[in-house]
């Protein structure tokens, strides 16, 4: 992403308690939305469409981008294959570089 | 141009005369693509008679269309569907891109209609300037995959690089984007 930012300051992990790995979850959850790094995207503009399209605190959508700008990817949401599916092309009409996959 | 102000549910700035037709050049060039891209769609009765549209099934071959439309699966070494992969990305591609199409046309049109031709105020709604972000970054993605823009990109290219000139213009929309996410962004941290 393209680190230009007027923000003054970057807010650090301030991780909201997400849920991560449970079994439970896991069947739930089988698709992910995966967004990947590109060199365009600016850091505030995909924070704030995490906060818009899923209706992220600032703070969660702030480390979500971090993961995609540090570690070149990030899971931003994940359920059945039609809801994962309708958060790919929502994140394509804001011009993310988004994909989804079956969870392994 | 001015950064952007917001006054309750609007949010302003001045272009001047430069300025509005550099940008409304290219966002009438990027929607002739999108268009053109939506004409090759395959076109049939049942589809017409359903209200079912079935768009293209593979990538573009353009690289700037590839960028704007991405295929829903990752298909290069990144990926791990292999074929399965390469035949839902073809289905989810022609199920959703028709739409794809009609709204990155909607935003497109949007800024034309509220950018004046030969500069001047822009006063823009909530919602028109959600779509004018939505255009403004297509018009980046556009001008980032010609320009092939990296993240160690230096503020200037050397003089007799060709992308040199071009540059400045994809700076100054990364200017005015970043500026409008601010006015868009509530100032208050805590908003949900």
């Amino acid at each position: 992403m393209d680190a230009m930012s007027v923000h003054m300051s970057m807010p650090v992990e301030e991780t909201q308690a997400a849920p991560q790995g449970s079994e439970l979850v896991a069947e739930d959850k089988p698709w992910q939305t995966i967004v990947w790094n590109d060199p365009v995207n600016l850091m505030s503009y995909v924070t704030y469409v995490f906060q818009k399209l899923f209706g992220y605190s600032r703070e969660h959508a702030t480390k979500l981008m971090l993961d995609v700008h540090h570690k070149g990817k990030a899971i931003v949401s994940s359920g059945s294959k039609d809801k994962v599916e309708v958060d790919v092309a929502k994140l394509h009409a804001a011009g993310l570089w988004a994909t989804m996959e079956h969870q392994s | 141009m001015i950064p952007w102000e917001r006054a309750g549910d609007t949010v302003m700035t001045k272009l001047d005369r430069r300025e509005a037709t550099v940008l409304r050049g290219l966002i009438t060039q990027i929607d002739g693509m999108l268009r053109a891209r939506a004409d090759e769609a395959p076109q049939d009765e049942l589809a017409e008679l359903t209200g079912i549209r079935t768009g293209m099934s593979s990538a573009p071959e353009d690289p700037i269309l590839a960028r704007l439309l991405p295929d829903f699966h990752r298909l290069d070494d990144a990926g791990s569907g292999g074929d399965a992969d390469q035949d839902s990305a073809a289905a989810l591609r022609s199920l959703h891109e028709p739409e794809l199409l009609d709204l990155k046309s909607g935003v497109a049109g949007v800024v034309l209609d509220t950018c004046p031709p030969d500069g001047g105020t822009v006063k823009l709604s909530l919602e028109q300037a959600e779509a004018w972000l939505s255009a403004v970054n297509d018009v980046r993605l556009a001008l980032g995959t010609t320009l092939d823009v990296t993240e160690d990109m230096p503020d200037e290219l050397p003089e007799d690089d060709p992308r040199s000139p071009h540059l400045g213009v994809y700076q100054w929309l990364t200017w005015m984007q970043e500026h409008l996410v601010l006015a868009l962004t509530p100032a208050d941290d805590d908003a949900d």
